[in-house]
Formats: C-alpha cells, sequence, structure tokens
C-alpha cells in the first residue's frame, strides 16, 4: 500500500503563534488513522491545511504521491480529499440527491440535473456502505445519524478517496456511533483512507489502526492502535498521568431539595419538548440526566434557570426545598441558594471580554461582600480572584488584565465553576455540559471538585450529552427521551454497573434511542 | 509593538489618511492646501476668539458624541442625537422664555438646563422602549424621530413661538442666560464660549465612572456585550437598553443648552446645523470612551470651524465633502483595525 498524505516538516504559523510546528506524518492509503490531542493542539489546523483551507507557512504536502499546493478546498477536492465537518454543510430544504450534487451538477445553467445519477450511486452506495437514506427525503426531516451519512455520500459522489472526519461522533448516539465506525471500516476495507479527528480515546482505540497524537502543535507520537491503551494515550496528549475516572466514594443522600413534578414545557410554536417529567434530587448526590442532546435537556434547563423564551407554557411544578422555582427569574432562583453553569458557556456563562477576574464576579456582582459605595471592593475581589486561582488551578498571567477569551476552553469553564461553585449557601447545583470542550487533564480537576462539591452536601442536577461522564459522576441516572424520564437507574444499580462500564453505556443508549 | 499600541495608533493613521485625501480635494479644487491649512490653523488656534470657537463647539460635539457613545456601550446605535438636540435646544428656549425675569440665574439656569435634558432624555427613551418592547431596530427608530422631532420643532416655531418676520423665538431671560467666559474671566474674548464647558467636563467624568468603576456600568457593559449571557447573570439588558439610550439623550440635550442658554438665547430654525450627527464620528473616532471623546470633539470642532474661516477661499461645498470624507475615512479605518488586530 502507498502512501495517501505524507507531510514533511510541516508548520503554520499565525502571527507569533505557532499552530503546527515541524509536523511529519505518512497516512497510509486504506488505513483508518486517527489524530488524538486537547484543544489546542493544533488538530483542525493540520487537518485544514490537508484540506487546503490554510497554506503552511513551511514545508511540503504530498497526495498520493503527488506534492500539493492547495489554494482553497476546491483544489484539495479534486485531488481527491474530502471532509466531513462537525457542523454538517447541508441545505436543509433541498432533499438527498440535491444536496449530494450540489456544487457538483454537471449542468449547464438551464440544463437537467444529473439526479438520477446521485439517487443511484445512493441505492448502490447505501448496500456497499450501510449508508441507507431515502434519496428524495429533504434533508430536514432527517436524523442527525442520517444527515451524516448523506455528508459521507457526498465525498463518494465526488469520488474522494480521502475522507478526514472532524469529531464524527460528538452528535451521535451509541448506536449510531456504531453504525458509524461500521461504514468507517468498509471505507477501509475498499481501499479508502480515513483521517478521523477526535479527543475520545476509546473510540480511536476501537475503530483506528494508526493514531497519531498531538500536543502543543507538533505530533508528540504515532502508533499502531493495537499496541497502545488508553491511559498511555491519555498520558501522550497531555504529558502526564492523568485518572481518567474520578474516584467517586458512596454517597450518603439526605433530605429532598429538588423536586420536579409532572413538567411540561410548550415552545412558543406549540412543540412540546418536557412532558409530565418528573425527578427529584436529594442534597449529597448527583442526579445523572443522560440524553442525546434536543430530548429537552435545554427546556428543562430554561424552566429551572427562569429563562423559559416569552410565550412557552410550562405547566407541573418544581420547587427547591417546597418553594416553586418556576416562573421566578434568574437572579431570584440565585438567591434561593441555585447555582447554574450553562450548556453554552461561550455565550451564557461569560463575558469573553471582561477579564478573569471580571468574570468569576459575573452573575454574582449582586453580593454584598464584593460591593464598596456604588463600586465594587477592589481589594475583596482580588483575594477572592486568588483564592479561586489556586484552588481550581486556572493558568493565567494576569488576572485583572487578561480578557477571559485569552483562555483555553478548560480554563475559561474552571473559571465559571469556580464562580458557581463557591456561591454563598447553595443547596441546589445545576451544572449543563461542564466539561464540553475541555481537555482531559482539566476534566480532571473538574470532575474532583464537583465529587467535593457534592461531598459538602449540595444537591447536584448534572446534564451531559457525554455517557462516559455521566456513569462516572452520578449517584442516580435518569435517561431523558423525548421529554420525560423514560428509565431510572437507581444508586444501587448504578453502583454496580459502573464496574462494567462499556456495557452500561449499551444499557443507557437504549434506554435514550 | 504590541497590538493594543497599534489600536491606538488606528485613529491618528485614519486622520492622516483624512488630511492627504482632503489635500488633494482642495489642490482639485484650485487652492493651495498648505496655504488653506495654515489659514485654518491661525484662525482656530492662533487667536483667543478662533480658540473660543473652537472651545464652543467642542463643548457641543462632546455632548452629542457621549449621545452616542453611551448607547454604544450596549450596541444601540443611536443616530438620534441631532433629533435629541432639537427637542432639548426647543425645551430650554421655552423654559427660559416662560420663566419670570426675577427668578435668580441659580434656579433659572439649572431648570433651563433640566428641561433641555429631560427632553433630549425622552425622545431618546422613546427610541429604547420601541427596541426593547417591540424589537424596532433603534437606527431605524432613531432615524424616524429625527424626523419627527424636526417637524415638531419646525411646526411649534413657524405658526406658534416665533417673533413676526423672524425664525427664531423671544429670546431667554437674562438670569437663564449661562455665562459667556468672556463675561466672567476675559478668556475667549467675545467668543461664544461658556460655562457650560465646566458642566461637560463634569459630565464626561460621571460617565466615565459609571461606565468603568459602578456596578451599574459593570452590568451596562456586560448587557451590551452578551445580551443572552447578562439574561443567565440575572441582569434586565432590556432596562440597561432603556437607560443607556435616554443617558444619551440627555447628554444630547445638556449640548443644547450650550447652544441656547450660553450663545443664541432663543430657539432658532436650523440652528443645530446637523452637529448631532457629527457626534456620531465623534464618538467612533474615540472609541465611545467618554474621555477620548473630548480629542476627538477637539479634532472635529477644528475641523468645524477652521472650515466657516476659509469660506472666502474654497467654497463651502467642498468642506462638506472633506468633512464626510474624514467621518467615512475614519469609520473604515477603525473598522479596518478590527479586523486587523
Amino acid at each position: 500500500m502507498g502512501i495517501a498524505v505524507r507531510l514533511s516538516g510541516v508548520s503554520k504559523r499565525f502571527g507569533s503563534f505557532a499552530a503546527n510546528s515541524n509536523i511529519s506524518l505518512s497516512v497510509e492509503e486504506g488505513t483508518i488513522h486517527a489524530l488524538v490531542g486537547e484543544n489546542g493542539a493544533g488538530k483542525s489546523t493540520l487537518t485544514k491545511i490537508i484540506y487546503g483551507m490554510h497554506q503552511p507557512t513551511s514545508g511540503e504536502v504530498v497526495i498520493q504521491g503527488k506534492p500539493a499546493h492547495f489554494t482553497s478546498p476546491r483544489d484539495a477536492i479534486k485531488a481527491g480529499i474530502g471532509m466531513v465537518h462537525q457542523h454538517f454543510m447541508l441545505v436543509q430544504e433541498l432533499s438527498v440527491a440535491e444536496n449530494i450534487i450540489l456544487g457538483h451538477e454537471q449542468a449547464w445553467l438551464f440544463g437537467p440535473l444529473p439526479l438520477e445519477k446521485a439517487k443511484a450511486l445512493i441505492r448502490k452506495e447505501a448496500e456497499a456502505y450501510g449508508l441507507a437514506v431515502d434519496p428524495d427525503a429533504p434533508v430536514a426531516s432527517l436524523s442527525i445519524g442520517e444527515q451524516q451519512r448523506v455528508e459521507i455520500l457526498k465525498l463518494l459522489f465526488r469520488q474522494a478517496s480521502i475522507m478526514i472526519f472532524d469529531e464524527p461522533t460528538a452528535v451521535l448516539t451509541p448506536s449510531e456511533t456504531d453504525m458509524l465506525f461500521a461504514t468507517l471500516r468498509s471505507l477501509r476495507d475498499k481501499g479508502k483512507t480515513v483521517i478521523l479527528i477526535t479527543h475520545k480515546l476509546d473510540e480511536v482505540l476501537a475503530v483506528a489502526d494508526t493514531v497519531s497524537v498531538m500536543r502543543k502543535g507538533e505530533i508528540v507520537g504515532t502508533v499502531p492502535a493495537a499496541s497502545v491503551t488508553k491511559p498511555e494515550l491519555a498520558r501522550m496528549m497531555v504529558g502526564r498521568s492523568v485518572l481518567l475516572r474520578v474516584t467517586n466514594p458512596l454517597p450518603s443522600p439526605g433530605e429532598t431539595i429538588l423536586n420536579i413534578n409532572k413538567l411540561s414545557f410548550r415552545t412558543p410554536k406549540g412543540e412540546e419538548r418536557l412532558h409530565d417529567l418528573t425527578l427529584n434530587v436529594r442534597a449529597g448526590e448527583i442526579y445523572g440526566i443522560a440524553g442525546v442532546e434536543g430530548n429537552g435537556q435545554s427546556e428543562l434547563l430554561q424552566a429551572l434557570w427562569g429563562l423559559a423564551a416569552e410565550g412557552s407554557v410550562i405547566s407541573g411544578d418544581a420547587t427547591l426545598k417546597g418553594r416553586s422555582i418556576i416562573g421566578k427569574k434568574p437572579a431570584e432562583i440565585a438567591l434561593m441558594g441555585v447555582s447554574h453553569t450553562p450548556e453554552n458557556r461561550l455565550r451564557h456563562a461569560v463575558i469573553l471580554d471582561y477579564t478573569i477576574s471580571e468574570n468569576l464576579l459575573f452573575g454574582r456582582h449582586r453580593e454584598h461582600s464584593f460591593h464598596q459605595g456604588m463600586g465594587f471592593n477592589n481589594r475583596t475581589i482580588k483575594s477572592y480572584t486568588e483564592a479561586m486561582i489556586s484552588e481550581y488551578d486556572i493558568r493565567c498571567t494576569s488576572p485583572d488584565r487578561q480578557p477571559l477569551s485569552a483562555l483555553s476552553g478548560g480554563n475559561q469553564q474552571k473559571v465559571v465553576l469556580a464562580r458557581e461553585l463557591n456561591r454563598p449557601s447553595i443547596s441546589l447545583l445545576i451544572l449543563a455540559q461542564p466539561t464540553r470542550g475541555v481537555d482531559i487533564g482539566a476534566i480532571e480537576t473538574i470532575h474532583k471538585k464537583i465529587i467535593e462539591a457534592r461531598k459538602s452536601g449540595m444537591a447536584i442536577l448534572l446534564v451531559s450529552s457525554e455517557l462516559e461522564e455521566i456513569i462516572a459522576l452520578s449517584t442516580r441516572i435518569g435517561c431523558l427521551y423525548k421529554g420525560s424520564i423514560r428509565h431510572e437507574f437507581s444508586q444501587e444499580e448504578v453502583a454496580l454497573k459502573r464496574e462494567a462500564e462499556h456495557e452500561f453505556e449499551k444499557e443507557i443508549g437504549l434506554h435514550i434511542t | 509593538m504590541n497590538s493594543k499600541n497599534l489600536r491606538l495608533l488606528i485613529p491618528f493613521f485614519s486622520l492622516l489618511s483624512a488630511l492627504a485625501v482632503s489635500s488633494l480635494i482642495i489642490a482639485l479644487a484650485g487652492c493651495d492646501p498648505l496655504m488653506i491649512f495654515q489659514k485654518m490653523l491661525h484662525a482656530t488656534l492662533g487667536t483667543p476668539y478662533g480658540i473660543g470657537q473652537v472651545v464652543f463647539r467642542m463643548t457641543t460635539l462632546v455632548l452629542v458624541g457621549l449621545a452616542v457613545a453611551i448607547p454604544f456601550q450596549v450596541r444601540l446605535f443611536n443616530i438620534g442625537a441631532e433629533g435629541q438636540l432639537l427637542m432639548g435646544a426647543f425645551a430650554a428656549a421655552m423654559t427660559g422664555a416662560i420663566l419670570p425675569a426675577s427668578l435668580t440665574s441659580l434656579i433659572a439656569i439649572p431648570l433651563c438646563i433640566l428641561s433641555a435634558m429631560a427632553a433630549g432624555a425622552g425622545w431618546a427613551l422613546l427610541a429604547g422602549v420601541l427596541k426593547v418592547r417591540f424589537g424596532v431596530n433603534e437606527v431605524i427608530a432613531t432615524i424616524m424621530l429625527n424626523f419627527i422631532a424636526q417637524g415638531i420643532t419646525g411646526y411649534l416655531l413657524t405658526y406658534h413661538f416665533a417673533i413676526p418676520s423672524t425664525v427664531h423665538t423671544a429670546q431667554i431671560t437674562d438670569n437663564a442666560m449661562i455665562p459667556t467666559y468672556g463675561s466672567v474671566t476675559g478668556w475667549f474674548t467675545n467668543s461664544p464660549a461658556n460655562l457650560s464647558t465646566i458642566l461637560t467636563v463634569g459630565v464626561a467624568l460621571l460617565f466615565w465612572v459609571l461606565l468603568y468603576y459602578s456596578r451599574f456600568g459593570y452590568e451596562m457593559r456586560a448587557a451590551g456585550l452578551q445580551p443572552e449571557a447578562a439574561r443567565y447573570g440575572g441582569i434586565n439588558a432590556g432596562m440597561h437598553s432603556i437607560t443607556a439610550m435616554s443617558l444619551g439623550g440627555a447628554a444630547a440635550g445638556l449640548g443644547a443648552a450650550n447652544i441656547v442658554l450660553g450663545y443664541k438665547h432663543y430657539y432658532e430654525s436650523g440652528m443645530t446645523g446637523g452637529i448631532g450627527f457629527t457626534g456620531i464620528a465623534v464618538a467612533l473616532l474615540a472609541g465611545a470612551h467618554p474621555l477620548w471623546i473630548f480629542l476627538s470633539a477637539f479634532f472635529f470642532g477644528c475641523l468645524e470651524y477652521g472650515g466657516l474661516t476659509v469660506n472666502a477661499w474654497i467654497p463651502k461645498d467642498i468642506f462638506m465633502i472633506i468633512e464626510a470624507l474624514t467621518i467615512l475615512l475614519v469609520i473604515s479605518f477603525s473598522a479596518l483595525g478590527k479586523r486587523l488586530l
């Protein structure tokens, strides 16, 4: 087998920042080659170079034996490279077949479109690669997994032989992930080259033939997937040993803090997003909500934080120690002893242009201990900032100058957690996607802090799309499907099944799809 | 040089390029740019009277600049400083004319100023409420409100309050006039520069402290930067939008007081001369910062008055082109700067 992609001495600089430095990499034809690394390690820059979106500052790119100087993705596509982006590039209103030929209509302005050819391809490839999808269906009606199949069919239609997948499983359910992996394997078996970018180490070990690990813009190692273990990969990524699963000591839950009773939520457009959702969270326990995104998580969080869009209809109730929180404003709910880290950190939890110190205050700026006259007490804030930075290991250079946007995702999230976990007298902590976009090194710190918070007696509601995280942290697990809890795993069940994590993930998977 | 220092240089680059383009246009109009600039410099900063004229214009420009800059902090584009200025000016002139002549200055002047600020604030508040309550784009709302303000003041002047065969209202009482520096200290002889300047410095400082050193400003800027995040943080973003608009309108009203109470002493048709629109450029050049506004207002003040003084050599129309081009250049450069740095 030849070499599909060869990079020698490739560097990419943005100003004084080296996103990639001196990268040499060979991807063999007909293999699945995984590229792993933390956020900011340079994975996406590297793939953008291969896909022609960036031009290397120095070094050489050779595609199938020919030196390549791509100036745009169009050149890369011509050379047989295709990419499935994390966010799909599909036109929702058009049909599957129309999307597939989009940009490659091969027709004159008023000539007929080669729709039949696309449909024939879909039928043929559907069988060969397990990509079943109705060619006439509008894309908007497809599930996320099916939309991803359309993206793959697009590459096949363009006869791509090298396919790049950017975090393809981030949006998939466990069973969809399994199907995708089967497709990837059959693509490989038919001689296609697959480059898989991911940060999920289990997936790498499950599907890849070769793994390259990136750290700080460099390739720190390329190894056959069969010869490494997960902890070894993690150590290569972070540069030190990391604890992949926090120790989760036995909980001893107390009284019920949050009681959600038959909560239903209808959007202003009339779609029912929550239907008779019932659950309760006790002091000193973590209630994990497992579920595929879009099954009502966002609406539940909005309802609990007083942010339901105007015109939504909420029925049923949610009470905190007997007092209803539905219909209250965020500031009032916070005063009742509720703390909340929103799903979308960048949009909702922080002010990116504010300094780290100002962000540690955000949402808590009404607390009197920070006040002085009309303004803030700088000395109190300074000592609070320093305490949080050391306690949460927030890596920054000058907290009262640096804007939050200068920090990595993990450190931003530590700022949010430090702020929310330290609110005075919290009884309920609502954590939504607490480690999304966070490096494994930082995940360790964050998970430890969450367990500590639980031990201190807080009731914690954890919403996460990462089953691994739900399993590692939760005391009880509720499986959310189409707006209600379809199945709940008791404390004993979770403790028992946690030991066989993979089987447990499969089992939860059945309840959420 | 780091990017922060470079960012500070951007306004100077834009002024430099504006100067170059102006020279070209002046040359095309058949004049010697160097001579024109020399004359301008002498007429504006070379005599006490010229300096006084610049100070007077600069005062209004700082205030209309603030009228644009404060809403800009919550990402609202107040195009309505002109309308707020008109309403403020009319209110100041009316109040000043109604007040009994026996009223002492210590009461008459504050009353007139407050009525001007209230009128400006109220006019801007309308745009704020339309935005928050009904989602009307504030640019459209403030432009429309400019027309309405023109209509209202024009109608009231022409049909009700104008002194027959003139285009202005009755003079305000003597005690409502803000004294000029000329009458108090003898500075800037005969120029319209008046004690409003001191008030203006105070207002700008107040806005500066309010924005950057108070809890209110912390919330307001957060609401401007990321309104959705502000809602999560329990901040009432809509309230801040309305407040910012009103504060801006009040600043414009004060600018009107400078013209009416400090200089004209009555309301006259067309007296604002579109200075409210120059406020947009003043605010943008200063990056909407309440203190940098003084520098950019100084620049535009020199340009405005300097343009008048060279009328004998170069047509007014050419100077209108130069001023507008300068504003465009300033805006383009600051946009370019944001993209590059």
